[in-house]
């Protein structure tokens, strides 16, 4: 289960016998067993997060109890099988993504190499279309004519135990990252396909701990941290400390407090852990720089939703949060931080789910005047936005050479790039606080590679595989840092926070991550600053 | 294995078509009865399946950002990657469905030593695929001359563009080429392409197998095998079909029954395949939807009534926290029990 060594590893990528490498399995796919074994699968969730889950009003999970992926026996409960076949038809009728993204794939292969998971394992079902093709294959079987009638000749086969653990074991190699999305001609969407298949296995009772533990917390303490209220409050408030001892100015900040203009929520882990540390003491510098009436939240004090990651019913339950507290507290809007798949969830998600928010108002920017027309309904900005608009309109001073320590690449993270286009507004920002350049152009933009640990797959017991599936964009720091001495790779994201972290302690340990709005803390000139010099910008140790 | 399936499917049509038409009294059960059953089949079919598709909602806004979205004014604005108004969804759709526009943007990687992993532009797939849907489309529009009396001028024109290297007699059609080196084309990608050919199903193959034969038995019959072929005959039954008084006049050599069985089969088999792409590519969510789900509020027909874990809840569990640490509170502590 240790995770293998650096050349062991670089290696076997490139000659392990593997499709990406070159060798062409002689069985069909579906004569190919899974097999579990320790370092290959994140482990199950435990009971009692189940249990909890299961009595929340609104959830089901049901078949909570103790299971390993690697007994032969996974405990399924009674007619498991009826339960996933009526649950798919279910589904069929709800989404017609997933009905589309079934019938109309011609395997043209467009996707196949597109994946981080394939280049990383070369395993030959983490081809997206092959992700797919375990469920349509349950599909054609059970719901198209010529799956009935000519059976396995069609691609067709019966919904059996083997079937499900291989569900179970791609459905976790997966990040619903899109980016096959972006290069298939019918833009047919895995994430939505291993959204299904991950609510599919919920139903029969089988998950994975690093998602549902978060989710639950999230619900309950309202972080996935399981932060309760005066822990968070100390753990900000340790960070103003920082601020104030490295600058000379003290953040004024509150709590759930009722009038304030702003409610500002960002991923619980930016007042956890570093680097995301660094992130958060950048929003409470700018936020005091410009004299912002904000307030955070106990209650609402999670930007995540490993609800995504779950099943949609999870997903709005713990969303729901957000208008809550704005509507309890009476703020105007609400500004989100730096997070990739809490934007997806806010700009695709919310104001469906939890909308409308008649209560809140448009934003606009105290200090600018701007209006954020495209939140005009969710009343939801993203924290790129609001700061490349007080940029735009000179509200802040900067001395880039306060980040002279820097040069910068920028990683858009899966969600802000693909399912929000947020893609400049971070790279605006840079140009004016850090000397940066861009990763070579098939791992940027909409083509950007993922931190290879997303979706709730930032878990210690399946780090090889991480390391594997985070090689694509490993690579492309790596290729920056030997051509233009890139130290820092920034990007608008916690969990990129926490998993680039790991990912270039291994590929590439000369290189760290930061979030933009660190940067831009470390470049900004506050008024009535007292500041030595900070040779590392926020991270200087005093 | 799968190929070979595919190529003894279609053989075995060829024979039952060639055999079945020369039996006196069949030629009507070719060349009627069975145009107009696999007609039916695919409008019926395809208007099945375009349905079927529609009576699912689309939930959520899920469309795919390939470039940056609508945001501040100084942010410029991609508006065929993210398109925020309905014309440019149908900007974005029409370049999708006409130039393939996504397949346009494939790259293929190699792994080499270091590890390093290069990515470098592959438009083989469009091109072949290019290649081998214009050539069909035009084939079909070519074939209205069959259909339509008088013959609309266009269909002159084109055929004249068609043919316009003058090469043989009659002159060769370079669609006709086109479809033949298009099913070749993807057909051998199938079997070389590593990826693909793991993925590939006899679905896959079947299809093009199918084409390919179509397009043969077209040119064999057009260049080369002449005999009882008349095309006023042809027209006739063809005129015939879409007036709805078919006949048939004299015999008609067994070339055009496959011909015409093999598309019917490919008619009837449409609805039930992978074939349907072409109707899918219209309704695909993460294409035709406006980027502008912050903007104006997306409706989920079957939105489930579900609460957040309340407030009042969470401050019930963590209200003396709360109070010690200064967090404002809606309800103040209970007076302890023990004050009297």
């Amino acid at each position: 289960m240790a995770v293998p060594k650096l050349e062991q590893l670089s290696k076997s990528v490139v000659q392990g016998p593997s499709l990406a490498t070159g060798a062409i399995p002689t069985m069909d796919w579906m004569d190919i067993p899974v097999v579990f074994k320790p370092g290959n699968y994140a482990y199950p969730a435990k009971a009692d997060k189940v249990a909890y889950l299961n009595s929340q009003p609104g959830l089901y999970f049901p078949n909570s109890r103790e299971w390993s992926p690697e007994d032969e026996d996974w405990k399924l409960p009674e007619g498991w099988k009826e339960i996933i076949l009526k649950g798919l038809k279910e589904r069929l009728d709800k989404f017609r993504s997933l009905k589309i993204f079934m019938d109309c794939c011609v395997r043209c292969g467009a996707c196949a190499d597109k994946c981080h998971f394939f280049l990383g394992t070369g395993d030959p079902k983490n081809m997206p279309v092959m992700r797919a093709e375990l469920l349509r294959s349950v599909y054609r079987n059970d719901f198209t004519l010529a799956g009935r009638i000519l059976g396995k000749m069609a691609g067709a086969r019966e919904m059996t135990a083997s079937v499900l653990k291989e569900w179970f074991m791609y459905s976790y190699q997966c990040t619903e990252c899109r980016r096959c999305s972006v290069f298939c001609p019918y833009g047919i969407d895995t994430a939505e396909v291993t959204m299904m298949l991950r609510e599919l296995l919920h139903l029969v009772g089988v998950g994975i701990n690093w998602i549902l533990e978060p989710a639950s917390n999230s619900n309950r303490t309202g972080n996935h941290m399981g932060l309760q209220p005066h822990t968070f409050k100390d753990n900000v408030e340790f960070l103003v400390d920082d601020v104030e001892s490295l600058t000379g100015v003290r953040p004024n900040i509150s709590f759930n407090r009722k009038g304030a203009e702003i409610l500002f929520i960002t991923p619980s882990a930016d007042v956890f852990a570093e680097p995301g540390l660094y992130t958060a003491m950048g929003y409470l510098a700018l936020f005091e720089e410009i004299g912002l009436d904000y307030t955070w939240s106990t209650y609402a004090s999670e930007g995540g939703n490993f609800g995504l990651f779950t099943n949609n019913e999870t997903m709005k339950k713990l969303n729901a949060k957000m208008y809550a507290e704005a509507k309890r507290l009476g703020v105007k809007y609400i500004i989100g931080g730096e997070c990739g798949h809490m934007w997806r969830v806010l700009h695709q998600y919310m104001d469906t789910m939890n909308g409308p928010a008649d209560f809140l108002e448009k934003p606009v920017s105290p200090i600018t005047g701007t209006v954020f027309e495209n939140a005009a309904s969710t009343k939801m900005v993203h924290i790129s936005e609001f700061t490349a608009d007080l940029i735009k309109h000179g509200k802040l001073k900067f001395d880039k050479s306060r980040n002279s320590h820097v040069k910068a690449t920028y990683h858009d993270s899966c969600n802000t790039a693909r399912a929000m286009g947020l893609m400049d507004e971070p790279r605006y920002i840079l140009d004016h606080v850090v000397d940066w350049v861009e990763m070579p152009e098939n791992t940027i933009r909409e083509q950007t590679f993922c931190c290879g640990s997303g979706t709730g797959l930032n878990t210690d017991e399946i780090m090889e595989l991480r390391m594997r599936s985070g090689l694509p964009r490993a690579n492309a720091v790596k290729y920056v840092h030997e051509k233009h001495d890139v130290n820092m790779l920034s990007c608008v994201c916690a969990i990129d926070r926490a998993t680039l972290t790991s990912l270039m302690n291994y590929w590439n340990p000369e290189v760290g991550v930061c979030g933009v709005t660190e940067l831009v803390a470390n470049a900004l000139v506050l008024k009535n600053e007292n500041r030595g010099e900070l040779d590392e910008g926020l991270r200087t140790l005093l | 294995m799968k190929y070979a399936f595919s190529f003894l499917a279609v053989i075995a049509l060829v024979l039952i078509a060639g055999l079945g038409s020369q039996i006196p009294g069949m030629p009507y059960l070719f060349g009627v009865a069975l145009p107009y059953l696999a007609i039916m089949i695919f409008l019926g079919g395809s208007v099945y399946r375009v349905v079927q598709w529609a009576k699912s909602p689309v939930p959520f806004p899920i469309q795919t950002t390939c470039g940056q979205g609508k945001s501040l004014d100084f942010i410029k604005h991609n508006k065929l990657e993210a398109p925020d108004t309905t014309a440019e969804v149908v900007a974005r759709m029409f370049l999708e469905v006409v130039t393939f526009r996504s397949l346009f943007r494939n790259t293929k990687s190699e792994i080499y030593d270091g590890p390093q992993i290069t990515y470098e532009s592959s438009k083989w797939l469009w091109l072949f695929a290019l290649i081998f849907h214009y050539s069909f489309l035009l084939i079909v529009v070519r074939h209205m001359r069959l259909f339509l009396d008088p013959i609309p001028a266009w269909i002159g024109w084109l055929e004249y563009g068609d043919g316009l290297f003058q090469v043989g007699a009659p002159t060769w059609y370079m669609t006709d080429i086109g479809l033949l080196l298009g099913c070749v084309l993807l057909f051998s990608r199938r079997l070389i392409t590593r990826h693909v050919r793991f993925i590939s199903l006899m679905n896959d193959y079947f299809p093009l197998v199918l084409i390919f034969t179509i397009a043969l038995t077209g040119i064999l019959m057009r260049y080369f095998l002449r005999t009882d072929i008349d095309i006023v005959n042809i027209k006739q039954l063809a005129v015939g079909l879409v007036t709805f008084s078919p006949t048939i006049g004299v015999k008609i050599g067994a070339i055009f029954y496959i011909h015409l069985f093999l598309v019917c089969a490919l008619l009837a088999y449409f609805p039930f395949s992978k074939l349907m792409h072409f109707a899918g590519v219209f309704l695909s969510p993460t294409r035709n939807l406006k980027n502008n789900s912050r903007a104006k509020r997306h409706i989920n027909p079957w939105n489930p009534e579900i609460k957040p874990h309340s407030y009042a809840g969470y401050e019930d569990e963590f209200r003396e926290f709360m109070v010690d640490a200064g967090i404002p509170v809606e309800k103040e502590l209970a007076p302890a029990k023990d004050a009297e």
